[in-house]
Parts: structure tokens; sequence; C-alpha cells
């Protein structure tokens, strides 16, 4: 695999600097230093959930008892969360997850397609505001705004990391 | 077209009595749950949120949900991982448990010794009409707990075996799960806020001083 881009450390740091506390993630290829920072950090719980929703009514619990807690999820998994959102915008909850994106930029997986573009008017029909992030030199500021809008005045956010900053996946005509 | 077995059983309401054998849901979750003075709890929606208001009242520890159903044992596990000093109780209808029964696995390979479910078994879909649920069926939710790797699971149908899970759930270094199967008996719905804000609020200034 090649190497990581130098915003994935930076990101990871950045959020250890704001004091989360809490990783969830299904494992997913464009979080991948942020995973596996997750895991190698003993100061960090590294939340290997089964499905995203889970992720979501974490992050409520995490709050509750005074801990921040974020959730890593590919666009694909926001379908799995709708349900669980209303516990955040009816309960006013902090909430932040990083998304990379699938189904937009150079997709080479048509059944991408639906939930990708689906994935921003879902986060944002649930009651949260969205973030887009399409270049490197971005996401260090999105992230720390982000953190700001969730921590500091308790919104729902959620950074849309996109395929022109992940890239899109390479597929042969007979992939995946 | 022959009958297929795999239809439930009809079901049109609740019992009009707990049946000898059966544990009442009110008793057992009170008996369960002990002194829940020093103690964290968050329920599922209907019936275990009504079985936990009976026992501890309308408390500022016990965070009740009246939607997102299944959420209630993942937001116990991020509660006992942000407060490892607590005891943290999750108390949740098999209904609720069947809808995200992926998070056994999630709670059991991180395994917080500060978290005790409880799974208040009806075998019924009590809130929507008393149908049939799975585990009147055969599934058996304390097998899922174990294939889930929780290390401390235990099945309670008598009462006589209430004070030793109580004591399980209240003392093992280590996440304990407890399927207590009661009776389809319709236990009343007990008011409070319904506002998870204002709650939200409530349990922060109680635990942490401020919201």
């Amino acid at each position: 695999m090649a190497d990581a881009p130098a915003w994935q450390d930076q990101l990871y740091d950045l959020l250890r600097q704001e004091n989360i506390t809490q990783f969830s993630y299904v494992p997913d290829a464009g979080h991948r230093i942020l995973i596996n920072r997750s895991i190698a950090d003993p100061d960090v719980h590294s939340v290997s959930v089964t499905t995203e929703e889970e992720g979501v009514a974490l992050q409520a619990g995490a709050h509750l008892g005074g801990a921040r807690s974020v959730l890593l999820m590919q666009s694909s998994g926001v379908g799995n969360c709708v349900n669980f959102f209303s516990l955040i915008q009816h309960g006013r909850f902090p909430f932040l997850t990083f998304v990379s994106m699938r189904g937009d930029f150079g997709e080479g997986n048509p059944w991408q397609f639906a939930m990708g573009q689906a994935t921003q008017p879902v986060l944002e029909a649930s009651g949260i505001t969205c973030v887009r992030v399409d270049s490197p030199e971005d996401v260090i500021p999105t992230a720390k705004a982000a953190c700001t809008m969730a921590y500091q005045s308790e919104q729902a956010v959620a950074v849309l990391l996109t395929q022109k900053l992940l890239g899109a996946k390479a597929f042969s005509t007979g992939g995946a | 077209m022959s009958k297929m077995s795999s239809k439930p059983g009809l079901r049109t309401g609740p019992e009009e009595k707990v049946q000898d054998g059966m544990l009442e849901r009110r008793h057992a979750v009170k008996t369960l749950l002990g002194d829940t003075s020093d103690i964290l709890i968050v329920t599922g929606l209907a019936g275990a949120k009504d079985d936990v208001l009976a026992a501890a009242g309308d408390v500022p520890n016990a965070y009740t949900l009246s939607g997102a159903m299944g959420a209630a044992t993942a937001m116990g596990l991020g509660l006992a991982l942000a407060q490892p000093k607590k005891r943290v109780f999750v108390v949740t209808g098999e209904g609720e448990l069947l809808m995200n029964v992926g998070t056994l696995a999630t709670v059991g390979v991180l395994n917080p010794p500060n978290l005790s479910i409880v799974c208040v078994d009806n075998e019924r879909y009590g809130e929507t009409g008393w149908q049939e649920s799975h585990t009147g069926r055969g599934v058996d939710m304390a097998k899922m707990a174990e294939g889930g790797c929780i290390p401390n699971v235990r099945t309670v149908t008598k009462e006589s075996e209430l004070k030793d899970a109580g004591q399980m759930l209240r003392e093992s270094n280590g996440t304990s799960f407890v399927l207590v199967k009661v009776a389809p008996t319709d236990a009343p719905s007990i008011h409070r806020s319904r506002d998870a804000s204002w709650h939200k609020g409530r349990f922060r200034e109680a635990l942490l001083g401020s919201n």
C-alpha cells in the first residue's frame, strides 16, 4: 500500500489534542491511519463496532459520562445510522464523524453511487451539519473547525473526506 | 397452502396474571438492580424503561430512551468506557436487543469490567400489540451474549436465582449479562419527561457537576 499522506497522522494528533478518547469505526481503508493509531494508542479506547450506528449511540453515552468520542465511517455507513441520529438530534448531543466518501468523484464501482450520492442529503435531513474537504491543505483547518462546532457548540457535524482528497479506489472491471 | 412452521404464534394481548413458575418483571428488575443510588443506568425504550422507573424512580442517574430502538447497549458502553470507576447498568428488552445484537460482540471483545447488561425477556413485542418475539420461538439471547464473548452470562427463570444474578451484575470483574425471563403482563407505563436533552443535562449535572 502506498505511503499515507501526512494529513492523516496530523489529523490523529489533532483529535488527541482535542481530548477525544473513544474512536469507533467499521474498518475502512480511507481511515486506516486513524484506526491503526487508535489501536496503538494506550490512552484511548479503540472501538471496533459491528455497524456504524453503534458508534452514534457510543458518542451519546460518552457525552453522558463526560468523554469525547468520534465515529470514523465510510459513506455507506451513514445509511446504517439514520434512526440513531434521532438520539443525537432530539437529545442535542454533540456529535462528530469523519466520513470517507465513496460514490462521488471518479468512483469505479456502480454499487457505491446510490448511498454515496445520498450521504450528504441524509446527514442534513437528520440535523447534521456537513463540511466537505477536497484538498489536503484543508483537512486540518476543517477538522479543527468541526471539533469546535461539535465540542464547544455541541452541534452535530460530519466532515466529508471526498474522493478528490482520498483518491478513488482502483477497480479492474472484474473487481468487487 | 400448509401452515408454515416459521410463523409466530398469534397473540392478541398480554397475560392477565403472572403464571406459576414465571417471574413478574417489576419485581425481577428491582431485585436485580438492588440499590440504584450508586450506579449509572441506561435503559431501552418501553417496558424496560418502565421497569427502571418503577425500581429507581425518575432519578438523574438513569437515562431512559423512548426511541432510537437498539441504542441502549452501545450507549451504556460509551458511558462505561467514560466512567471506569462507576458501575453502569443497561436494562433493555429482548426486542430492542435483537435489533442490534451485534453490539454484544462489540461489548464482548472490549469486555469493560464495569458494564452490566440486563435483558428483560417477555417473549413479546408488548408495545405494539403483544406479537410474539423471536425468543418465544426458540431464540436464546443468553447464547448470543456468550457467542459475543461476554464472559459472565446467566439466565434467570426463578425467584431463587435473582439474588445471585444481582450479585454477579454488581461485582463481576468483566462484563456481565443476565437474561431474565418474565411473564408477558401489561405492567402500566410510567410517566416521565420525554425531553432527551433535559434528561441529558440532568444526568451530567448529577454525575459531572455541570452540563
